[in-house]
């Protein structure tokens, strides 16, 4: 009986190739659509991650209060140590000084007077360690405009919008004028070396980026770092995980009355970033739930529809003696084939489709540059996300939406009056 | 009437379907003898019950009151699964509208019962073929449904209703979509099978063309046998 509703299944187009052809796109319509929700989600709270809170930020408890005034003299002390420990306590991440400061950017003429000033916020990351992430996750190699990445504590990288402001160009010299940690005068000459754009609207219009050990020499501030940041080594924030590590560490490492403590300090508690993680996971649930919930009505229809198409042939094989149970065993087995297969299909062009942008993107720089007056930080290219549970979600629609279908039009066989047969079959 | 020979006995009985608050009566005490390599045929007016008779003959319907036998086995109290293997092992079903499933070749379509069957593989392709052979579609065996005339669907139908051999075919208006020259000619393989295979034929049917064919008849008329007759010498037998 197999074999011969098999060849049946195989003949028959519209019980097969057609309902796996709707299942396969609809499958990997769900997969990208979920992936991509997830990756613009995700590089949402990344770029915010990257540039200034990490998924785990470590500082001094005083520096947590008073962050906004970038306070290098609260900074952490022996941060070298502290990273050291961080990376043996909580391997989930991985964990990067940061220095950042602010002040006057200086630009000299031929003859050494000032030609142009501008404030600037500068960072200083970590460049040049072995296995440093840096210039992967601020994306420099893509973002860089023009000349190289720092190679020398005392080269910089300022953004192409600031570069235009100042009118210098790469090989030129620029001296910051600020404070140090100890809030003396300090200057320090940069050569510029790169100028870059993160494509992330006005965010990095007064940025320069320097490699730490620059920075810890500008200010002062051997061993000691503004922030410690971690990152998921997968680069995918997980709210709930974070929360959890951030109390753990807290409860362990932190004084309440010595506010040179550290302080760890979540994604979600940076800046009202909670109500963005709230708000991104809330938007997750409801467009996907919505989405999840319209694709299974379809393929649900869809499998309504081919059970009861065959309604005259369940009548012959139900006249000529085939049991009930049997017939009904056998549309079930057969949907849940074509649901299987179709969502097979469906996941591996939806997992390979989200593989692509994930890796490439989707460039929306265009659209971004309209925004210049804005002050919202929106990524310029959106990226989907290869996640785990992108490799079962298809299965919901694909499989347990088409076979529930199936049953329930299974059930008009079963509730079907056997005396109606014959008339049945001759409509 | 031959009790031994009997394939079918109805006992007194009776059908009702509930109407509204009310029931109507489809058939009304009756009883009926059908003998083996009987040639019968159930007519009568719209409503007169052949249907209603034909389903219960089947067990597709069971009777409200009454006893009912096929083949010496009582359909009374029996589940779905039971009347279903007895359809399976002992009778053949003819519809008016043929029922063949399209993705099927001819052969296909007249395997299915015996697959239902469990019958091996080897023993199929001989009475398959066989079957085939006896309604004439033999150059037509790997035809799908919509490559055939009506009449070779008839055929196509015929012999899957007697390609396991049933004790008892049953038969709707099977000549109601076919042209008389189709019909003749479908009527006559039936006779030669009924002949041949001794395999007891009931046919529903308000066709003329039927009836010089048919060595009993039975008409009915609101639910009753009005009369039972007996044609010794039918018109083309």
């Amino acid at each position: 009986m197999i074999t011969f509703l098999t060849k049946g299944l195989i003949r028959d187009r519209t019980r097969s190739f057609f309902p796996v052809i709707v299942i396969s796109l609809t499958v990997a319509i769900v997969v990208f659509g979920s992936g991509f929700m997830r990756g613009v989600m995700n590089s949402m709270l990344l770029d915010t991650a990257v540039i200034l809170s990490g998924h785990e930020k470590v500082v001094t408890r005083a520096y947590s209060e008073e962050s906004q005034l970038m306070p290098n003299d609260l900074a952490l002390l022996g941060s070298n140590e502290l990273i050291k420990r961080l990376e043996i306590e909580y391997p989930e991440f991985f964990w990067t000084p940061r220095i950042l400061f602010a002040g006057l950017l200086d630009v000299p003429d031929q003859n050494g007077e000032t030609k142009a000033q501008s404030p600037v916020i500068a960072t200083g990351i970590d460049f040049f360690s072995n296995g440093s992430r840096q210039v992967e996750i601020w994306e420099l190699d893509r973002n860089i405009v023009e000349g190289v990445l720092p190679k020398l504590e005392n080269e910089a990288m300022i953004s192409s919008k600031l570069a235009n402001q100042l009118g210098v160009s790469v090989g030129e010299k620029v001296t910051f004028i600020g404070s140090t940690m100890d809030n003396a005068f300090s200057t320090y000459n940069f050569d510029i070396v790169g100028t870059f754009n993160l494509r992330k609207g006005q965010t990095d219009k007064q940025m320069m980026l320097v490699d730490i050990s620059g920075a810890r020499n500008a200010l002062d501030m051997d061993n000691a770092a503004s922030t410690i940041l971690g990152f998921y080594h997968d680069l995918y924030y997980d709210d709930k995980k974070a929360v959890d590590f951030r109390s753990k560490f807290n409860t362990l490492n932190s004084d309440s009355s010595d506010i040179f403590s550290p302080f760890m300090l979540a994604l979600r508690d940076d800046n009202q970033m909670s109500t963005i993680v709230d708000f991104s996971n809330a938007m997750l649930i409801i467009m996907g739930g919505i989405f999840l919930l319209i694709v299974m009505v379809v393929l649900w229809n869809m499998g309504l529809m081919n059970g009861l198409r065959r309604y005259g042939e369940v009548g012959l094989r139900l006249a000529i003696g085939e049991p009930k149970g049997h017939v009904y065993r056998s549309l079930v087995f057969e949907a849940f084939l074509i649901g299987f297969i179709g969502t097979i299909i469906g996941t591996v062009i939806g997992l390979g489709l989200t593989y692509y942008v994930q890796e490439n993107g989707i460039d929306y720089t265009k659209g971004m540059e309209a925004l210049t007056n804005s002050s919202i930080i929106m990524p310029n290219i959106f990226y989907a996300q290869v996640t785990t549970d992108l490799f079962y979600i298809g299965f919901f629609p694909g499989v347990f939406a088409t076979v529930l279908g199936t049953m329930l039009a299974g059930i008009a066989i079963y509730k079907r009056e056997m005396a109606q047969l014959f008339k049945d079959l001759e409509s | 009437m031959n009790i031994k020979n009997s394939v079918i006995k109805f006992n007194n009985v009776t059908k009702r379907f509930p109407v509204g608050g009310d029931y109507f009566i489809a058939l009304k005490n009756i009883d009926l003898l059908l003998n083996k390599g009987e040639f019968t045929g159930l007519v009568g007016p719209s409503g007169s019950g052949k249907t209603t008779l034909l389903n219960i003959i089947g067990g597709l319907d069971s009777a409200s009151d009454g006893n009912v036998s096929v083949l010496g086995q009582s359909l009374e109290n029996t589940s779905h699964n039971e009347r279903a293997k007895v359809r399976r092992k002992n009778m053949g079903f003819i519809f008016q509208s043929y029922n063949l499933l399209p993705v099927y070749s001819v052969f296909e379509n007249v395997e299915l019962p015996l697959i239902l069957n469990k019958i091996d593989s080897t023993q199929r392709l001989k009475k398959v073929n066989q079957a085939i052979e006896w309604v004439g579609l033999s150059d037509k065996r790997d035809s799908r449904p919509s490559m055939l005339s009506g009449g070779e669907c008839q055929r196509t139908a015929i012999a899957r209703a007697i390609v396991h051999q049933p004790a008892l075919v049953m038969a709707d208006e099977p000549t109601a979509n076919l042209d008389a020259e189709n019909s003749h000619h479908i009527m006559k393989i039936l006779t030669n099978l009924n002949r041949e295979l001794s395999t007891s034929f009931v046919f529903a049917t308000h066709d003329e063309k039927i009836m010089g064919y048919l060595k009993r008849i039975i008409h009915l008329e609101d639910g009753q046998i009005k009369k039972d007759q007996l044609i010794k010498n039918p018109k083309f037998s």
